[in-house]
């Protein structure tokens, strides 16, 4: 026999109090049962040990102008370090009176970058912009033109000199990233076994070797009577071990790229050069962008190794203003400061990956 | 009857024939290639010949004339350079280790904070990952080298966190116990329990098949590896004199100390692997997909043998292979010291080079000692993926 | 008509609520399953059918209400949660095998770590219950080596080796391509046959009319109708379930 129950709906209770709700969260989130109540216990102990003396070591006690570090000495922070030497940490040995150049170059990196992030401009006009952006950051670092006075990368350091060793160091790697995965990926044994040989040797080596082997070997490399700037030779050292990571990246997409693909193309009549630039390379740079992205990002951390050749980026510049003897002892809010300024770049960026990972997966419903 | 003969392709003109036209591409590359190494090499033999520098490696034999601040293996600068090169490599391999080891148990149990369901636990694990991980680590080693060295009060006023652990700026001493002969007994004692509990284990297995019955081996394994030479510590007397260190002159003597480059450059690279291997962990255990552990749940298994016997194995072959990964990452971040004046293989090969000029030499030895680690690790990694790989169609 | 039952609901849900957040996912369902029984639930996506039998053996937490199963009833205490889960076996959509095991590990596994019985005994068993669902040939291998049927049909038998009272069945045949839904409906049916009390969520109501006692409608978290298959196909009472059922049976 039929049962049938109520023709109408049922009211729509509302949970039982202590289910939803911001009771209903913390219960479920931090007290759900005595192992977790003791962790929440705990955990917000040692937040009430440790934050409220930081907070007043970097806030109330601090002192945020004074004229060395003896009258900074107190029980807080010495910020009046920072204040002193903003413009020596951020531009280094760039001429005082010109430091705007600098500042407005890097105002373009970041301007560039954020752009970057703006789906709508991928393609064609993305490079032209980034061609005419890089153009106008030499122009202003290097001036001789347009009225500006000359000033020679030897005084270049700071924060463009982070941007620049990063941003030129990928615009370089890239392409020979590129042209290492698709070597290796080739059916030629000789030039497999050399792209194989070099991708392992770079990624087996600290970074430091490299750019030891670049700063103390390239001028050895070069037949008598040549130099080569300094700058230049860490840059090269940049391209090249990043140009080895890439191109892991890329490969990864291109073992990504279905073999029908390559048979479509083949069966067009595609000769292998048109097949890569037109149809895998395009697909496959397109599944890689959140682990390039990852890539520049460790890229960017690794110019700080720069200083041990000799270069003054963002932290060479930091540690040189350590140096001063009227201000000893301020080390830990310095690279408090430093750490700040990486953060931000580093944080957005990551973020940004993992956003366009989370949409990449959307649209890749199999 | 057929008489005509199959006709036969016509073969294709040599420029036309694909097995020739990659011949000659590679024979081509190949000469590119030589020829530019034959180019760097002679101006490199040229420009060291000209600044009279030697080549080869008979320096190595030559007396180093140079102190090296800490060390595993006896060494005085009459040494030779292949001696204090031996110096840098076992204290790289000595920071390096002891590296990996913490910054596993520091990522492990913070990637299993951020998977918990405690949400301040797991925001805290958050916060922690990803500001220590968006920090350079050149950065994060000289913020706590200039925290030990600079920031850090003289031995007369030093820190003291814990008692008997004095953090001054020479260092950090702490208390250990003075060797005695019962712990060699103790290490006997530890050792017979571990042969006891492998052999429990093997026994319980046997009788679990046979019989259906399981055993705590886990109880008693732990009992025994941590009884047994807790029962010799006591049987021995409790022998307990602790070598605390103490002021004398303007240092600690006594305990075991440890130099502010050692502690810093540990300090960084534990924290800075530690957020990497925490993602890894974490990855790998959200691998698994829900629905094994929902399947696990329906057939009754309570919660650890659910983790023992589904998650956990599934999530290692996710966990291991990057985690090789980042332990090799952590070696070839070890070189940082250099910046920081801690003695390891490049620090120690950087002076050498210095010292002779024998830079191509020198920055080859430590290329080598890098790759040999890396394709040792490799190599294992490959035997593990192998042997591990899911079956599949 | 329901099978007359000797004794007591082997499955009793009285008043059983469940919220998620804000949403009311389930309204006051009330159901009775005898020992035996054979209960077909169906309905529109999103009615609760999937969350009510998953609240059955506890793989989802009801906050209201009370589900008392083989006598047990079901709340937090673990010990009644693991009580339960040992006489509940449970099919789902997406097979769950565990991949790293045989099929034959996976078949012992529970028996040998929650039955506590000896390997030989479990083996015994696993191979017993792979000749029901006519693969004993695949012991050895492991699931990604298998088909999507031959799967799902070891999972029931990997349910089956733990001689559950009651077997639920979250749309199995779903997820499998269609020309091997028959292999695991016909071992469904062979199942029903040998008088196993079965709950199952499903679409295939060719399978509901030959094996169900009594089927059962749920709509928007709450049960509209139930009743033999009889009635139930030729002349369901509600205007909710014959929509379900017009679109349901269009093809």
């Amino acid at each position: 026999m039929t049962d049938v129950t109520q023709e109408l709906p049922i009211v729509v209770e509302p949970p039982p109090p202590a289910t939803a709700g911001p009771l209903g969260w913390l219960r479920a989130n931090l007290f759900s049962n005595v192992f977790n109540t003791i962790l929440t216990i705990l955990a917000a102990a040692l937040l009430a040990v440790t934050i409220p003396p930081i907070i007043r070591w970097a806030l109330f006690d601090a002192i945020w102008a004074a004229p060395n570090s003896r009258a900074c000495r107190g029980a807080g922070a010495c910020w009046a370090f920072i204040h002193e030497k903003l413009r020596f940490i951020l531009f280094g040995t760039f001429p005082y009176e010109e430091q705007w150049r600098p500042l407005l170059a890097v105002v373009i990196f970041i301007a560039l970058i954020v752009a970057s992030c703006d789906r709508r401009l991928w393609g064609r006009s993305l490079a032209f912009l980034w061609l005419l952006g890089l153009v106008a950051v030499g122009v202003l670092m290097w001036g001789g033109i347009f009225g500006l006075s000359f000033v020679g990368n030897q005084l270049w350091s700071g924060l463009p000199l982070t941007l620049i060793l990063a941003v030129v160091g990928m615009a370089f790697a890239f392409p020979l990233a590129i042209l290492l995965a698709l070597g290796r990926r080739s059916q030629l044994p000789a030039v497999r076994t050399i792209c194989v040989a070099y991708i392992e040797l770079i990624r087996g080596v600290p970074l430091i070797t490299v750019l030891f082997m670049a700063s103390v070997m390239l001028p050895l490399f070069l037949p008598a009577g040549m130099t080569i700037d300094k700058l230049l030779r860490a840059q090269d050292a940049i391209i090249l071990f990043a140009a080895a990571y890439l191109a892991e990246v890329v490969r990864g997409g291109l073992q990504a790229i279905p073999k029908g693909q390559i048979e479509a193309a083949d069966a067009l009549g595609l000769t292998y050069w048109q097949r890569t630039r037109r149809i895998v390379l395009p697909q496959a740079l397109a599944l890689v962008i959140p682990p390039l992205v990852n890539t520049f990002i460790g890229t960017f951390k690794d110019t700080t190794l720069v200083i041990i050749i000799g270069l003054f980026d963002l932290l060479g510049t930091i540690n040189a203003a350590l140096n001063d003897a009227n201000w000893r002892g301020t080390s830990t809010e310095a690279y408090i400061f430093a750490a700040a300024i990486y953060f931000c770049f580093c944080f957005f960026m990551s973020r940004y990956s993992q956003m366009l990972e989370r949409e990449f997966n959307k649209g890749r419903r199999q | 009857m057929p008489t005509d003969t199959i006709p036969r392709p016509t073969r294709p003109s040599p420029w036309r024939n694909p097995a020739v036209r990659s011949m000659v591409v590679q024979v081509l590359f190949v000469a590119a290639v030589l020829a530019l190494g034959a180019f760097l090499v002679h101006n490199t033999v040229v420009n060291l010949r000209r600044q009279n520098i030697a080549g080869g490696f008979g320096f190595l034999d030559r007396e180093a004339a140079f102190g090296i601040g800490e060390a595993l293996i006896a060494y005085t600068p009459a040494d030779t350079y292949a001696r204090a090169f031996f110096v840098g490599l076992l204290n790289t391999l000595y920071v390096a280790g002891l590296g990996v080891v913490l910054a596993t148990i520091l990522g492990t149990v913070m990637g299993i904070a951020r998977l918990s369901r405690n949400w301040l636990v797991s925001k805290l694990a958050q916060i922690y990952v990803e500001t220590f991980r968006n920090i350079p680590l050149l950065l994060q080693l000289f913020f706590w080298w200039g925290l030990l060295r600079e920031t850090a009060p003289a031995p007369r006023q030093a820190w003291q966190p814990l008692p008997d652990v004095f953090v001054s700026n020479r260092g950090i001493a702490f208390v250990v116990p003075s060797p005695d002969p019962a712990y060699g007994w103790m290490a006997l004692a530890f050792l017979v329990g571990l042969a006891a509990t492998i052999g429990a284990f093997r026994w319980a297995r046997q009788r679990q098949a046979q019989t259906g019955q399981q055993f705590p081996t886990g109880w008693i394994g732990l009992g025994l590896v941590v009884g047994l030479p807790l029962a010799m510590f006591l049987l021995s007397g409790a022998p307990l004199t602790l070598d605390r260190p103490e002021m004398k002159g303007f240092n600690f003597t006594g305990g075991h100390a440890v130099s502010p480059e050692f502690a810093a450059l540990l300090l960084g690279l534990v924290i800075y692997s530690g957020t990497f291997i925490a993602e890894i962990v974490r990855a790998g255990i959200l691998a698994v997909s829900w629905g094994q552990t929902e399947a696990a749940m329906a057939l009754g298994l309570h919660p650890i043998q659910r983790m023992r016997l589904i998650v956990l194995p599934q999530a290692l072959r996710v966990i291991i292979p990057p985690m090789t990964s980042q332990y090799l990452s952590l070696t070839k971040n070890s070189s940082l010291a250099v910046a920081i004046g801690y003695p390891d293989l490049v620090s120690v090969t950087n002076t050498m080079i210095n010292q002779t000029g024998q830079a191509v030499e020198g920055i080859a030895m430590i290329m080598a000692v890098y790759l040999t680690i890396s394709l040792i690790i490799s190599a294992l990694m490959n035997v593990y993926n192998r042997s591990v790989a899911l079956v599949e169609r | 008509m329901t099978t007359e039952s000797a004794g007591a609901p082997i499955i009793e849900l009285r008043r059983l609520n469940k919220w998620y957040g804000e949403f009311h996912v389930l309204k006051d369902i009330n159901l009775e399953v005898a020992k035996g029984e054979r209960v077909v639930v169906c309905g529109p996506s999103g009615s609760g059918k999937s969350t009510m039998i998953r609240c059955i053996n506890r793989l989802e937490e009801h906050q209201r209400g009370q589900i008392i199963v083989a006598g047990i009833e079901l709340t937090s205490d673990v010990r009644n949660i693991e009580a339960i889960r040992r006489e509940v076996g449970m099919v789902f959509q997406q097979f769950n095998l565990f991949p790293h095991l045989t099929v034959l590990q996976n078949l012992t596994l529970a028996p040998i770590w929650v039955r506590k019985l000896p390997k030989k005994e479990a083996e015994e068993t696993a191979r017993l219950y792979l000749d029901r669902v006519k693969i004993p040939e695949q012991a050895d291998k492991y699931p990604g080596q298998l088909s999507g049927g031959q799967q799902q049909r070891v999972a029931i038998a990997r349910s089956l080796c733990m001689k559950p009272e009651i077997m639920l069945f979250d749309e199995p045949t779903s997820a499998l391509d269609p020309e091997m839904i028959k292999e695991v409906l016909d071992v469904m049916i062979e199942l029903a046959e040998e008088g196993m009390t079965m709950v199952c969520v499903t679409h295939e109501m060719g399978f509901a009319r030959t094996v169900a006692d009594t089927m059962v409608f749920m709509d928007r978290g709450e049960i509209v109708e139930r009743g033999s298959p009889k009635e139930f196909f030729a002349d369901p009472k509600s205007d909710r379930t014959k929509l379900f059922l017009s679109q349901i049976l269009a093809h």
